[in-house]
């Protein structure tokens, strides 16, 4: 099977900091990848390349066809392939659920208003929040406003999905609940990055797992890489988290 | 006129503040578009639309706003444009909102987080849909206290259109003093009046800015919402 989305030494500098230093992964239709790491590894600013959120300074990435290195991309095309959903949700707090959830179908793709009432139905029951239509982001806990974030993105129909951190401000008893989406969705088929600081998690759900370190891929491999790492630094991380 | 104060006197004044409430509404709407344009232009990523727009600012910023009736209303002449004085007082007013109004602006829209702005752009919304959708009526919401306070000192600095001769407030009660001579009556009138005048729109910025901070209750925008 060919990769759906690909990178091949990707290098990354915020003026001086070296971040992303050669980094190179595939991803194949249908895999779990969950990229681990410390704080400053490089892991989120490599998922935030991928959908060029960030531009890189030397290196290729391809995403569904799209060469998201190419400087012509077509960025509009290139973001309805791809879903992105961020630690902090931005969820737009002037609209309500519905309205958060079909501003994209509507607007960016131009769907009907029923028909992208119909989607945003569909994937707020796939998240468990139908009955939330009409309430505003503020109305609802951490746990639910992920879920929404999730579902605007799924309402798009991307071919690949990135979670940025999507659990780290939330509390474990609403963690849950967002890892339940995010595993029914990996059990659907869909093909997914998780950056992730959930080890168990990552276990659980992942086909392969990255573990970045000083802007490399220090070691990659099968979900059971996480019980017996090779590298000393992978040792440590590991160790620390669990 | 002459004599005692009496009530021809104050209907004159009362005229007067009817062309301070003219000027101030030809200010707010005109001073309105091009203070949105600007904002506009100021947030651009097209070179070409910020930078005449920052001249414009600054030049604006750095010239009494006097000085820009005086070449309204005297300047224009000497190049055979003769504007009515309403005209030239109104061009000066808009010219002024404009770059204050785009400033304010500016800095509203500049003040919704930079996530927002990325989370439209990963559903593929083009720039200005996610402009006109996710961002102005966010930066609406925060721009109106800053607005409606703004509101105030335009209605006060109409004030300055006396000087080319347009008969507003303060003109009137100028003309009512040379004729009558009690200056303390006279202003503490205009100034009863133009109190009058601010003072609801101050209590509305208050309470706008005090609805903002503390309830932090969000209602649909009826004027963004999407279509």
């Amino acid at each position: 099977m060919s990769a759906v989305v690909s990178l091949e030494d990707v290098h990354k500098s915020f003026g001086a900091l070296k971040v992303l230093n050669g980094v190179s992964f595939d991803v194949r239709k249908g895999q779990v990848v969950a990229i681990i790491g410390r704080s400053g590894s490089g892991k989120s600013t490599a998922l935030r390349c991928i959908n060029r959120l960030e531009t890189i300074d030397h290196g290729r990435i391809e995403v569904c066809g799209h060469v998201v290195s190419d400087e012509r991309v077509d960025l509009n095309r290139l973001r309805r392939d791809i879903g992105i959903v961020f630690q902090s949700y931005n969820l737009f707090p002037h609209l309500t659920v519905e309205e958060n959830i079909s501003l994209g179908p509507r607007h960016a793709k131009g769907m009907p208003l029923a028909e992208a009432r119909r989607i945003t139905a569909e994937v707020l029951s796939r998240v468990g929040l139908l009955d939330k239509l009409h309430a505003y982001p503020e109305q609802l806990s951490g746990g639910q406003q992920q879920r929404v974030a999730i579902a605007r993105s799924l309402a798009m129909s991307p071919q690949v999905m990135l979670f940025d951190e999507v659990t780290s401000a939330l509390d474990p008893h609403l963690t849950g609940e967002v890892l339940r989406v995010i595993e029914q969705l990996a059990a659907g088929g869909m093909t997914m990055i998780l950056v992730t600081h959930e080890m168990a998690f990552a276990r659980k759900v992942a086909d392969v797992v990255i573990y970045m370190h000083e802007g490399r891929v220090w070691e990659t491999g099968a979900a059971a890489l996480l019980s017996s790492p090779a590298t000393s630094e992978l040792q440590q991380f590991v160790g620390v988290t669990l | 006129m002459g004599g005692a104060f009496n009530v021809n006197h104050f209907n004159f004044m009362l005229t007067g503040a009817v062309w301070t409430v003219g000027l101030s509404l030809i200010a707010f709407a005109g001073g309105g578009l091009l203070g949105f344009a600007i904002a506009l232009a100021r947030v651009s990523r097209n070179r070409l639309l910020r930078w005449p727009a920052t001249v414009y600012v600054q030049l604006v910023q750095g010239t009494p706003l006097l000085i820009v009736m005086f070449l309204c209303y005297f300047g224009l002449a000497m190049l055979g444009l003769n504007l009515p004085a309403i005209v030239a007082a109104g061009l000066s007013m808009t010219i002024y909102v404009g770059a204050y109004a785009g400033e304010i602006w500016r800095g509203c829209i500049q003040s919704v987080p930079r996530t927002q702005w990325e989370a439209a752009e990963c559903l593929a919304l083009r720039r200005w849909q996610r402009m006109r959708l996710v961002i102005l009526p966010q930066a609406a919401r925060i721009a109106t206290p800053p607005t409606v306070g703004f509101m105030v000192q335009v209605v006060k600095n109409t004030s300055l259109a006396s000087i080319v001769g347009f008969v507003e407030l303060t003109r009137a009660g100028q003309i009512v003093n040379n004729s009558i001579v009690a200056p303390l009556l006279v202003y503490m009138l205009v100034a009863g009046i133009y109190f009058a005048l601010c003072f609801p729109l101050s209590w509305w910025s208050r309470k706008l800015e005090v609805r903002l901070n503390f309830a932090h209750r969000r209602q649909p925008d009826l004027a963004f919402a999407p279509a």
